[in-house]
């Protein structure tokens, strides 16, 4: 079942480019943005492999799993979006302190 | 690209990151195509006991019976979350655009066929695609719809009984568990005879719970407080 | 039959590189109101990856709640986010360091 494997190597794929976006960007919409899209990555991963074995109906059980995660990241999208407004309302901006990068800039 | 933030990490260590990220996916891949073909995983025992489950959808059966607690604390995830948000305040939740016409019309003719859609996934949840989870976020939907079309709640249901509506479904899930646990039984293990109704109360009270948390999540702050400010 | 197979195979690739895509896009994207709009889009394209996985369960919820509820929440902050004197609907194409600041 070749197609499955592609759909969790495009899953792998996501979650990289999730963690890339993750770490460069400063701007906090951009990492809520980064994150969403490497849960979507790491659940692509867990519903093609429960579907792997061939002629056999999927595992119902990361299935389960997913949608309970995916109400789980919508939640914690919500809070981390009221989090970055808070930071925006108390420093102006809406990105977190550069401090500890700022030593590589020159 | 220069405008999305990245030019305060240098070229070099943007390098340096693609490399280790390309490491770490090449090793991912490895993992994952070396894994035996064939794996049943679970679903032998989620179909060996789908009879005394109470519900004929194996999904459902596995949310709502065989790891019910799974849900249970899930539910209460929503809650911290809504909690975390409430607490946070919100700057800039008061002032809001009024609805145009269309968007007006739109809410009129889509709130009552989303409800609908929202019922029949929760019944049909028993044996077919559907369950608490798709219609409470579909209740959710409407409820955000609402929002955006200038609706608000009123005033003597946003304090106790909205806070009521949202404990529902982990109030009802402790509570449940607990008088399973009495006669000897274990946290949410159904006895069969029961498991079919118990199951669709669990859902409906997941769905209500789900579907009015979604919907003050998007509004942002307590309504409560925001009468009271 | 083998020629079924082979219009499903291509149809994979095709939403597998799709998917990819639109998420290099949507986090490469120099503006918000595009990242959000394009993210919108990578979860519709999910919920059909989900079918194509023969997850029905989780195809219904991340209609839903993937292309949905995330969607109105994002663009909700986002318009919080801007200051109060611009346009709330940021398609003058104002970089966000800018719209910040």
């Amino acid at each position: 079942m070749s197609y499955i494997f592609l759909y969790a190597l495009v899953g792998m794929g996501l979650f990289t480019l999730g963690l890339y976006a993750l770490i460069i960007h400063a701007h906090l919409l951009r990492k809520i943005l980064a994150i969403n899209i490497m849960g979507s990555g790491v659940f692509l991963v867990l519903v093609a492999l429960a579907a792997r074995t061939e002629g056999a109906a999927p595992d119902p059980v990361p299935h389960a799993m997913v949608i309970t995660g995916i109400v789980v990241a919508v939640s914690a999208t919500a809070l981390a979006l009221a989090l970055m407004l808070r930071v925006r309302s108390e420093t102006g901006r809406a990105e977190l302190d550069e401090e500890p990068l700022s030593k590589f800039d020159d | 690209m220069n405008n999305t933030g990245e030019n305060t990490i240098p070229l070099s260590l943007r390098l340096l990151l693609m490399v280790l990220l390309t490491v770490m996916a090449v090793g991912l891949a490895y993992a994952v195509l070396s894994l035996p073909a064939q794996a049943p995983g679970l679903s032998v025992y989620a179909v060996e006991n789908i009879n005394i489950s109470g519900v004929s959808n194996p999904v459902t059966a596995v949310l709502l019976n065989y790891r019910a607690y799974d849900t249970f604390l899930e539910l209460g995830v929503l809650l911290l979350a809504l909690l975390g948000v409430w607490s946070l305040g919100c700057a800039g939740c008061q002032h809001q655009s009024s609805p145009g016409p269309v968007l007006d019309s739109l809410s009129r003719l889509l709130v009552p066929i989303l409800i609908m859609v929202s019922g029949y996934l929760l019944w049909a949840g028993a044996h077919a695609p559907g369950g608490a989870f798709q219609a409470g976020s579909v209740l959710g939907a409407a409820g955000v719809l609402l929002l955006l079309a200038g609706w608000r709640i009123h005033a003597g249901l946003a304090g106790l009984p909205l806070r009521i509506a949202l404990v529902l479904g982990v109030a009802v899930f402790a509570l449940v568990g607990a008088v399973l646990i009495l006669p000897g039984g274990q946290l949410l293990a159904f006895p069969p005879a029961y498991a079919g109704g118990l199951i669709l109360l669990f859902e409906t009270v997941a769905t209500l719970s789900i579907a009015i948390s979604l919907t003050a999540l998007f509004l942002g702050a307590d309504p409560d407080e925001e009468d009271a400010s | 039959m083998e020629a079924l197979t082979q219009l499903q195979l291509a149809f994979d690739a095709v939403l597998g590189l799709a998917l990819l895509w639109l998420a290099w896009q949507t986090l490469a994207s120099p503006e918000l109101f595009r990242a959000i709009v394009l993210f919108i889009a990578f979860g519709l394209l999910m919920a059909l990856a989900w079918v194509r996985l023969e997850a029905p369960d989780v195809a219904l919820a991340e209609a839903a709640i993937g292309a949905g509820l995330t969607g109105a929440l994002l663009l909700t902050a986002l318009s919080r986010l801007e200051p109060k004197n611009k346009s709330k609907i940021p398609h003058s194409k104002k970089p966000e360091s800018e719209v910040d600041e």
